[in-house]
């Protein structure tokens, strides 16, 4: 009982202004009618018409599997890119010019590029999105791993640990917690890169599905496509964020205690 | 009494005696095998700051025998930590060169262990105090079993048994350091080589963690190497003192204390001889 009391009351405090928001939205539009801003209880019913599930399974899986594939890749190989530029600092040293150029060079502007390229099918939204995500994860990881402890190196060395040994089990968690702050950076930029990669050439997804709403005047449809994308937006968000709690638990609680010590 | 044992600095390198060389019985060593596990031969470290040069040990050399308790006092900034570093392999000496058992130092030795002074740092927040303990052990391939068995075993050793499924920073300062020690003769090692391992800890503490540490060294066998700040400290646990002058360093002095075992923090430290060496071990620290 005073656990569920706690957790109504935690949920009230998460809450209150999101649900206050919509409940703003439901009314201020209620009588609205206006093409461009149909009523909430329009946009709803529309939403579960499209979305259970036919354009759920046209348009909103295909954009996931992209973001997936693009932003698995990225995690993977930013993180071992990460590595082997702090493991080799000479190499590091020689590309960190280039790496910034990259990271700077805002990822829709390679768009035309990538399409010559990859031409418009998954393939082109995969690497646009790998493209995107790899930075943050790869400088993120340098970054952290750079800033690792000297006596914990200390204490690999004189426990032997190896090359491989003090990276797995040195290295890789102190630089964890940074490591997840770029993984974060990724997901967002990769859900932005998704949509982008699908408004410019396409022929599904979430992306296309707005866009080409929009330009055929179904208005009400496109408010379902940009309500179902900000809904799995941050679906995907509080995953992410449920899975970096649990594996950085020693990280929260660790910095916890020093600070009540 | 107090001076150098000529006997530990005049043997190294002396070559071994022939055989059938008939040899009077006064210049015949104590124990003919007798080789040190430890040797520093003409250390010498300088590190390159701003353009120039900063000496922190100029000419270190002796030696520690099997199953010594040899302590390094100086004053602060004479390179103890620096020394420390050449002899565990961490750092290469500038010239000069360190032995594990006659064999140069080019790296830390198998049978070596260090236990740094900031236990907070050294330890792996990440893991659980059994995993930190364990960790060495998988190093060395040891099976599951063994290692499960061994890490326990450590634990009770250190008196932490049971608080192997907690986190280090979930321990007081002074649980954590001994973590670091359980961690560091998890692997059995010949000798432990210790940072100002008790400078971080309050006095009470400190005095268990030094008894802990002769206790270990009793029913482990290992050899040891403390530096330490604290002349009080180096006194109550030592065979044999390496007191360094101010930096850059040269060994002062080779101090034997030939106090009684086991020593007993309100006994030995009463006793006028502890008084006497430990004045005497100030004045070469102070230079006074």
């Amino acid at each position: 009982m005073q656990q569920t009391l706690r957790g109504v009351r935690a949920a009230a405090v998460h809450l209150w202004l999101p649900v206050g928001l919509i409940a703003l939205w439901w009314y201020a539009s209620a009588s609205s009618t206006s093409n461009f801003f149909p009523p909430l209880s329009t946009i709803l019913d529309q939403l579960r018409q499209l979305w259970f599930f036919d354009h759920t399974r046209s348009d909103l899986l295909p954009s996931l599997r992209n973001l997936v594939l693009g932003y698995l890749l990225a995690a993977v190989v930013g993180i071992a890119a990460g590595a082997l530029l702090w493991r080799v600092r000479a190499l590091a040293t020689a590309v960190h010019p280039l790496i910034y150029f990259l990271y700077v060079l805002p990822a829709p502007a390679l768009l035309p590029a990538v399409i010559l390229v990859f031409g418009i099918g998954v393939e082109m939204k995969v690497w646009i999105i790998f493209f995107a995500c790899v930075w943050p994860v790869l400088l993120n990881t340098l970054d952290g791993m750079r800033g690792t402890d000297r006596v914990k190196l200390d204490v690999a060395a004189s426990l032997r640990l190896g090359t491989w040994g003090t990276m797995r089990r040195v290295v890789l968690p102190a630089a964890s917690p940074q490591i997840f702050a770029g993984l974060r950076t990724a997901l967002a930029v990769g859900i932005i890169l998704m949509v982008v990669s699908e408004m410019s050439a396409a022929t599904e997804g979430i992306g296309y599905f707005i866009l080409y709403a929009q330009q055929t005047f179904q208005t009400t449809s496109m408010w379902t496509g940009i309500l179902v994308l900000g809904i799995v937006g941050s679906i995907l968000n509080f995953l992410f964020l449920r899975l970096e709690r649990r594996l950085l638990r020693w990280h929260y609680q660790a910095r916890r205690a020093l600070q009540v010590a | 009494m107090t001076g150098t044992r000529d006997g530990h600095r005049g043997t190294a390198g002396a070559p071994p005696h022939a055989a059938g060389t008939p040899v009077r019985a006064e210049d015949r060593p104590a124990a003919p095998e007798r080789s040190p596990v430890l040797a520093a031969r003409h250390v010498h470290k300088a590190y390159a700051v701003d353009g120039g040069r900063k000496v922190a040990v100029e000419d270190i050399s002796f030696e520690v025998f099997k199953g010594e308790f040899v302590c390094v006092v100086g004053p602060s900034g004479a390179g103890k930590t620096t020394l420390l570093r050449c002899l565990s392999g961490l750092m290469p000496p500038t010239s000069g060169e360190t032995l594990f058992e006659g064999q140069a130092i080019d790296r830390v030795p198998e049978q070596l262990s260090v236990v740094f002074q900031d236990y907070s740092r050294s330890l792996f927040p990440w893991s659980k105090v059994a995993r930190n303990v364990e960790l060495p052990l998988k190093v060395e391939k040891v099976p599951k079993a063994e290692r499960r068995a061994r890490v326990e075993e450590m634990l009770a050793a250190v008196g932490l048994a049971g608080a192997g499924d907690r986190y280090p920073w979930q321990l007081s300062g002074g649980m954590q350091q001994r973590v670091a020690i359980a961690r560091a003769l998890a692997y059995r090692p010949e000798l432990l080589l210790m940072d100002e391992p008790f400078a971080s800890v309050d006095a009470q503490t400190r005095f268990e963690l030094e008894d802990m540490i002769l206790q270990i060294r009793e029913d482990f066998g290992v050899t040891v190497v403390l530096v330490t700040h604290d002349i009080d400290e180096a006194v109550y646990l030592a065979d044999r003192i390496v007191v360094l002058s101010k930096a850059p360093s040269v060994v002062a002095q080779l101090v034997d204390i030939p106090l009684e075992r086991p020593r007993n923090q309100v006994r030995t430290r009463n006793d006028p001889e502890f008084a006497h060496l430990r004045t005497h071990i100030l004045e070469l620290v102070t230079g006074g």
